[in-house]
């Protein structure tokens, strides 16, 4: 067959079709337990709905292949090098996915430690969220953390709120936080929603946040800062302490985005740089899955000055030795999660420091940092590279040459990428670079991987001048080839009713 | 080292081949900040940490026979769910950014998508939020951006865990909050009407509410548009097996904890947090999409879509900071759902309520229990009277074996004696029975 | 592509001034930049604007771009085509595709605005 006949060929038989339009009626897969007492319930007709729920009717083995053949139209790291910038896709241990699982934890009702003496039924869940907040402290150089926040972004809003409860404390009448252009979205999202107002600060000519620039910005009506560091460019700010006391000078509080804290790990703390407020996302550095899209956990410490302000329940340690809920704190934010966060992802993160431990940890940025600067060597006489320094985890290229010479994007490379047996970079971000192809290739991929992904890349830099048109029609390989977006948004079609 | 792959040859090898040290791979990192001596224990094999934690779940109470509910339900899991949500395809790729390499996930949140409509007979949904509290928080949001108003008005029959949420979160916002006080059980008809005027962007009921008991906001939806506030209704997923759905009584925003769609209690999280809406708000819906459309050989395809809402684009101006949301989670959901059926779900959701009012009934008859409420209509929660402090009885049934239910006191004043149970499909009538005994012996 | 005879800004709108009414729109380089439109969000009628005031929202699949009242005054009719046909704004950015008009409440508003000319001049130097 040629390539065009197989391409027909794959068109045909390729659709899944959605669950719903596999039902059959009548067909059952789980069978519920008989009435083991009498038909007794007592709910009036007028509360009851007119018709069942129309939800599939199948087999268990019709159920099974459905969402097992969904699984294989999927890259995950476990089948592919996913090399997403700012993402940290690195491997996610198994141990921790079956220790998530034991009966012990997983079936541990979260209301219990508000019954009587119910805390004394919880101690081991409780002790893992205990011995997390002391080890995020520890590797981050803060007093105190809680863990409630359940992703990135719940944590930066739940840091912005501490900010917000800081100032109202503190009599401080503060509306405005410091930005970079170059943050992911969520930063200046979660400021906005905590009632802050956003001022951009570009970045200077070495990428990273102009200390000039944050003086001139610099007023009584600045409540703070958020920052990222590294940067998404993958750039240490050098000058990151005078900053973070320049807004100190004015009573300010200095944020730190830990989505980038596994460039850093283990070696430094943003503690001693001097921020007040962290974020760190336990789906990143500490290795639980993403779950194509979530869960993720993001705990949020802080500097002993802002402890009283964390959410509340806390966890605590009794002098007995037993551990213990703490929920009478004034100052407190008050509850941002119903308890105590995503639980089960905070035992996979706890599993992992244990397993790594303090020499892990090190290692972990250390290789993570060196995968992403061989990456950069290698490809930076084949690719734009906009600022040619050290990076840390993560490098940040642009396909600026390919688009002006040949009219390749960096859509087109990451496509052709995908063709090649790699999940892309990150493409388009941030937007201060034009054409970004932001790659961080985490410390748990082996050398012998990167080699084949450069070799990949520099296959589609020499493609790209001589047949730039076949790196546009790509990728051949997958169940659907650039689907239309814009039709999606003019066609809406969200839900099949 | 467990988990990073090269060798120390390796290592060397690379660096070399780039002219670098380790160090000046580093040296951009200010001296002073360097060298820390980190107090870590050491790293211990996977033996060593099953074995650790094996012990710290064992110090867990799990073997309460389960009447505690107040928005968590302990629910029969069936193990394909288990199975296939762990196919790591799954739960190790990223937020479905590259349409290509992922259309399982794609799909299977336009099917989860889908499902959630059918379920709430609403018309759109999105990919997933938080959790059950935070998603009437983002309602709510939305309701402000909807209407241009700001005064919302919340029953306190509205599970209290979710109020002192929606509390934190609108401090420092200019959200005028104001709780109706519940009537016997029900949404406060004659106070919420009272109050919704013409700066009322929303007014926020739950069905079952707090105390499970039932009710139609047919009436207060009404009232509500008439002033042109919208209707937000929290609901509880099994119940919708039966129960008249808040697509029917014409709610506007609809939001719901997930967990019990096959979500393991797993002491609070990770959780799931559902909302479906009218078709006509779906430009200010928080959370991501996913919509179908055609690829370039006009192929059934899914993406995400109406992404200008989001803060990737709009930044400061988003619908909502969300970025991770719980998409294993909406998974899961929707996995439980199609493996339920429409059948499935039906006799669940009956088996619930059918147990739950023979318990009342068993409950009721032991002298000095008495029902808290006039309202008979409850699904599969309900509150009781003690002749003393709930509190006490349920420490004192803690020794018994049994997690009797969670003393209202907690929350509400003057509900001391009060007890809410909770009876899901996985009791049988023998525990009730036994739960009876023992409740009767403490008393 | 510039058209004679009408205003402009930095931001890319244009305006077309008959007395005191303005109609808005963005012009051919905004909406080559925007890529193509899938959804605008209207102002109210009655709403008053001050020159440099967010006044619509133009989207596109993956953007969203503020489109900033060129002068102050109060509109008095948005088009409403733009609703069930957004890609007017591509297709006829100048004519079909207007946003909406304004009755100008401060003249002086006006005189910030750049003409045909100048705005070629301002796109020349990007």
């Amino acid at each position: 067959m040629n390539c065009n006949d197989m391409m027909q060929e794959q068109r045909i038989s390729n659709a899944v079709k959605l669950i719903f339009e596999k039902s059959v009626e009548g067909r059952r897969a789980v069978r519920m337990d008989l009435p083991d007492v009498p038909n007794a319930m007592n709910i009036k007709k007028e509360f009851l709905r007119d018709k069942a729920a129309e939800l599939p009717q199948l087999s268990e083995l019709d159920v099974v292949r459905h969402f097992t053949e969904l699984s294989r139209r999927n890259f995950g790291v476990d089948t592919n090098f996913y090399p997403l910038g700012s993402c940290t896709m690195k491997y996610n241990p198994k141990v921790a996915e079956r220790i998530a699982s034991y009966p012990g934890f997983a079936h541990l009702h979260p209301l219990l430690p508000q019954l009587g003496r119910g805390g004394m039924l919880t101690q081991g869940a409780l002790q893992v969220i205990y011995e997390t907040d002391l080890m995020l402290r520890e590797i981050t150089g803060m007093a105190g953390f809680t863990t409630q926040p359940m992703a990135g972004a719940h944590g930066e809003l739940t840091g912005m709120m501490i900010m917000a409860a800081y100032h109202r404390d503190k009599k401080n009448n503060k509306k405005t936080v410091l930005i970079p252009d170059s943050a992911h979205g969520t930063n200046p999202s979660s400021a906005a929603i905590a009632g802050f107002e956003i001022v951009s600060v570009p970045s200077d000519e070495n990428g990273v946040m102009d200390i000039e620039l944050v003086k001139r910005l610099l007023n009584d009506d600045v409540a703070g800062l958020m920052l990222t560091c590294p940067n998404t460019l993958g750039l240490f700010n050098p000058k990151i302490k005078e900053i973070c006391n320049l807004i100190h000078s004015v009573d300010g509080l200095a944020y730190y985005d830990g989505a980038n804290l596994n460039a850093i790990m283990g070696k430094a703390r943003p503690g001693d740089f001097g921020f007040d407020i962290v974020h760190v996302n336990l789906h990143k550095s500490f290795a639980t899955p993403h779950g194509g899209g979530g869960p993720g956990a993001g705990p949020v410490g802080v500097k002993e000055k802002l402890l009283d302000f964390l959410p509340i329940s806390l966890v605590v340690k009794r002098n007995d030795g037993t551990y213990a809920l703490e929920y009478d704190k004034p100052k407190s934010i008050g509850y941002i999660a119903p308890f105590y966060g995503n639980f089960g992802i905070i035992l996979r993160a706890y599993v992992y420091v244990l397993m790594l431990g303090k020499d892990g940890l090190k290692r972990v940025a250390e290789n993570a940092v060196l995968n992403a600067n061989y990456i950069k060597e290698k490809l930076k006489d084949y690719y734009e590279l906009p600022f040619d320094k050290v990076c840390k985890h993560e490098c940040v290229f642009s396909a600026s040459k390919q688009t002006e010479k040949n009219g390749v994007h960096a859509i087109d490379i990451a496509k052709a990428l995908i063709d090649r047996g790699f999940h892309p970079p990150t493409v388009y971000f941030p937007a201060i670079v034009k054409e970004a192809m932001m790659i961080e290739p985490t410390e748990t991929e082996s050398k012998e991987t990167i080699d084949t992904f450069i070799q990949a890349m520099l296959e589609i830099a020499e493609q790209s001048e001589i047949e730039p048109e076949k790196l546009k029609s790509a990728p051949l390989t997958t169940p659907v080839c650039r689907p239309d977006e814009t039709a999606a948004v003019k066609n809406l079609d969200i839900a099949s009713l | 080292m467990p988990f990073i792959a090269n060798t120390d040859e390796q290592r060397k090898e690379m660096l070399a081949e780039i002219g670098q040290t380790m160090a000046g791979l580093f040296a951009d990192i200010p001296a002073e900040f360097m060298g820390r001596d980190f107090n870590i224990p050491a790293g211990i094999s996977e033996q060593q940490v099953r074995n650790r934690l094996a012990e710290l779940a064992g110090k867990n109470s799990i073997d309460l026979t389960c009447f505690l509910g107040g928005g968590f339900y302990d629910h029969f899991i069936p193990a394909a769910v288990y199975s296939l949500i762990s196919r790591s395809e799954f739960y190790t790729a990223y937020t479905p950014y590259q349409p290509e390499l992922s259309q399982g996930t794609l799909q299977a949140v336009y099917e989860y998508q889908s499902a959630i409509c059918r379920l709430t007979q609403m018309e759109v949904a999105n990919a997933s939020l938080y959790d059950g509290g935070t998603a009437i928080y983002e309602a709510i949001m939305m309701a402000l951006r909807v209407t241009g108003r700001n005064k919302i008005i919340i029953d306190d029959s509205v599970n209290p865990i979710y109020r002192v949420m929606i509390k934190s979160y609108t401090k420092n916002l200019n959200i005028q909050l104001e709780e109706t006080c519940s009537s016997d059980g029900l949404a406060n008809r004659k106070q919420i009407l009272k109050k919704i005027d013409a700066q009322t962007a929303a007014v926020v009921v739950q069905n079952p509410n707090f105390f499970g008991c039932i009710d139609d906001f047919t009436d207060i939806a009404k009232a509500a548009h008439e002033k042109g506030a919208l209707l937000l209704a929290s609901v509880y997923p099994i119940s919708l097996g039966i129960l008249k759905t808040p697509g029917a009584m014409d709610a506007d925003i609809v939001t719901g904890e997930g967990q019990s769609l096959g979500m393991p209690m797993s002491f609070g999280g990770p959780y799931l947090g559902f909302m479906a809406t009218k078709k006509k708000y779906v430009r200010k819906m928080p959370g991501r999409i996913v919509g179908e459309t055609k690829d370039k050989f006009g192929r059934r395809s899914f993406v995400l879509t109406l992404q200008a809402r989001e803060q990737h684009i709009r930044r400061a101006k988003a619908t909502s900071n969300i970025c991770s949301n719980e998409g294993l989670c909406a998974l899961t959901a929707l996995v439980y759902l199609s493996l339920l059926g429409k059948e499935g779900l039906q006799e669940t959701a009956k088996l619930c309520a059918d147990k739950a009012s023979f318990a009342y009934k068993r409950l009721t008859k032991i002298p000095k229990v008495k029902a808290h409420f006039k309202t008979k209509w409850f699904f599969n929660e309900f509150v009781l009277d003690l002749p003393c402090e709930a509190g006490d009885v349920i420490a004192k049934l803690i020794d018994k074996g049994f997690a009797a239910g969670f003393p209202l006191s907690r929350y509400y004043e003057g509900m001391e004696n009060s007890i809410l149970i909770c009876v899901t499909e996985k009791r049988s009538k023998q525990q009730i029975g036994m739960l009876a005994e023992e409740l009767e012996n403490v008393l | 592509m510039v058209v004679d005879g009408l205003f402009y800004t930095k931001q890319h709108e244009w305006a077309k001034i008959e007395g005191d009414t303005v109609t808005v729109g963005i012009t051919d380089y905004a909406q080559q930049m925007l890529g193509e439109v899938t959804f605008a969000e209207l102002p109210a009628v009655d709403k008053q604007f001050e020159a440099h005031d967010e006044l619509a929202v133009v989207e596109s699949s993956k953007s969203a771009s503020d489109i900033y009242c060129p002068v102050t005054g109060d509109v008095i009719e948005v088009n409403s085509a733009l609703n069930s046909e957004p890609e007017l704004i591509n297709r006829s950015c100048y004519e079909q595709g207007w946003i909406c008009k304004l009755k100008v409440t401060d003249a002086k508003s006006i005189e910030e605005l750049m003409n045909s000319k100048q705005y070629e001049e301002f796109l020349n130097e990007l």
